[in-house]
């Protein structure tokens, strides 16, 4: 799938937490979005995931507009997973997948849930109930939450966050290896450079509500003179508008 | 509207309650401590007055039909609630669900919860103080429609509060049926109320079902007049409920509260 986001703007009050914002991500390419804690990042996935309204711009997902009244048709082809929320805690893992499984309608539900079962090594806890999961469990199976519906498009927010340097490699790798099996448009959103470096095709910087830079990590690094993509982001982040 | 999504809705509640037993226990000890509670002080009154014969049945049926009531709205607002002391906010509005949906799925999982909580005391009101509240008869289907209704529009209009200010307005969540309740004519004729009270209450359909509750109870008499205007009341108020629980919805999507809900 092919998302525009074209002239996209939110304000709060008299707040300007997304100024203007356009950027393509082009069918079956990650891009990641890196910026500052408070530049608008879950603000922009916010409105692109239809949970916030946007002040002005659009959303076009394969030229279709989020904000329509084909809203819910295009729901079920994305999906989105965040350390920052949870499923439901006194679920059992295979509860939780069979509830998102048909809130998505996914057809085969046993068979899909067996497959990310399988995949992402949930066989040993897939009884017990998910808040009693460690992060990296909690990880994975929001992971397979995300993965139920086979989606076309997928944000992840910080996927990686507070995650043992194991599991954070395999959740890398297990994205890696599904976009090579399956149709798959990624936008990532961390604060890990070494996974955006690994994952993305692309990358947009942003700062207070802005689009600052764009390019591959590599274009990046060399305009600004910096050794690494961190080093990069630092320069951004920390320099006072000149960027602008 | 997907009978699929309202179903998976449904049973998302139906294994968190299925999964924990002092769950079960909290729907059910409620209602069986206000039926024990109301059977005691209206033996005690009957013993010390005259007035009514049949006081301990028409105060225990009125008090299993406002906890019908109250409990039809407290289910709807749990779990509402659940999804956002969990952090599933954002999933749940992120899945392709519609609106409708979510509404229609609370409506029909919060009668499976208030049932459990009640049955069993209806029940234990029979041999405990010989009160059968199927003793009003088919007009009771009636008043416990009209009552769910009226509750899950409460909980309509709670949810509402919750969508658009967050777990904040949580506590108006508990407080929001005692503060009908005075008005309400629950365990007292609509005459007790000052004449300016009466007419604010009868906008309420609670006065309309209670006071026929008394009229079957106490004169044997059915009218499906009044029974028929408590229904269209709560009808109103129900559109209305999701007329506020659409406007709350855009109001938190401009807002920005969908995402990051929790507690």
């Amino acid at each position: 799938m092919k998302l525009i986001v074209k002239n996209l703007s939110k304000n709060f009050k008299s707040t300007i937490a997304v100024d203007n914002i356009s950027f393509e991500i082009d069918k079956n390419s990650t891009l990641g979005l890196l910026g500052p804690n408070g530049c608008g990042k879950t603000t922009s996935i916010g409105m692109m995931l239809g949970l916030i309204t946007p002040t002005k711009g659009e959303i076009l997902i394969n030229g279709i507009n989020l904000n329509s009244e084909n809203r819910i048709k295009l729901l079920s082809l994305m999906n989105f997973a965040s350390p920052y929320i949870e499923l439901p805690k006194k679920l059992t893992v295979k509860q939780n997948l069979e509830v998102y499984a048909r809130l998505y309608g996914v057809k085969e539900i046993k068979k899909r849930v067996e497959e990310m079962v399988e995949d992402l090594n949930l066989k040993k806890f897939l009884e017990k109930k998910t808040g009693e999961l460690s992060s990296g469990q909690k990880n994975r199976v929001a992971l397979a939450k995300s993965l139920i519906n086979k989606p076309k498009l997928l944000f992840l927010d910080e996927p990686t966050a507070s995650l043992d340097p194991d599991v954070g490699d395999f959740v890398r790798e297990y994205i890696e290896k599904y976009k090579k099996k399956n149709e798959l448009t990624v936008l990532l959103a961390s604060h890990n450079m070494r996974e955006v470096e690994r994952l993305c095709n692309k990358v947009i910087m942003m700062k207070q509500g802005k689009i600052v830079d764009s390019g591959t990590c590599d274009q990046l690094i060399k305009k600004h003179g910096r050794q690494s993509l961190e080093d990069t982001f630092l320069k951004i982040a920390r320099s006072k508008n000149e960027l602008k | 509207m997907n009978l699929n999504k309202i179903f998976a809705l449904s049973l998302r509640h139906v294994y968190l309650i299925k999964g924990s037993f002092p769950r079960i226990l909290d729907l059910i000890y409620w209602p069986t401590i206000q039926i024990f509670l109301w059977g005691f002080i209206s033996k005690f009154f009957t013993l010390n007055s005259s007035y009514f014969e049949n006081t301990v049945g028409i105060i225990l049926s009125a008090a299993i039909l406002y906890d019908f009531l109250f409990r039809s709205s407290i289910s709807y607002n749990m779990m509402f609630l659940e999804e956002i002391w969990s952090r599933n906010f954002t999933n749940l509005f992120i899945a392709p669900i519609k609106l409708s949906e979510i509404i229609a799925a609370l409506t029909f999982t919060a009668i499976f919860r208030t049932l459990i909580g009640l049955v069993p005391a209806a029940f234990l009101a029979i041999p405990l103080f010989g009160v059968s509240i199927f003793k009003i008869g088919p007009p009771l289907i009636f008043l416990l429609i009209t009552l769910y209704l009226f509750g899950v529009t409460l909980g309509l209009l709670v949810t509402s509060g919750l969508v658009r200010f967050g777990p904040s307005f949580e506590n108006i969540a508990w407080a929001s049926l005692f503060f009908l309740a005075p008005l309400g004519c629950i365990y007292y004729p609509i005459e007790i109320l000052p004449d300016w009270l009466q007419t604010v209450a009868k906008l309420l359909p609670l006065v309309h079902i209670f006071e026929e509750m008394r009229n079957v109870l106490i004169h044997d008499i059915i009218s499906y007049y009044q029974i028929l205007k408590a229904i269209f009341i709560s009808f109103i108020y129900f559109v209305f409920g999701i007329i506020v629980f659409y406007l709350s919805y855009e109001g938190a999507k401009n807002r920005g509260t969908l995402i990051n809900m929790g507690e």
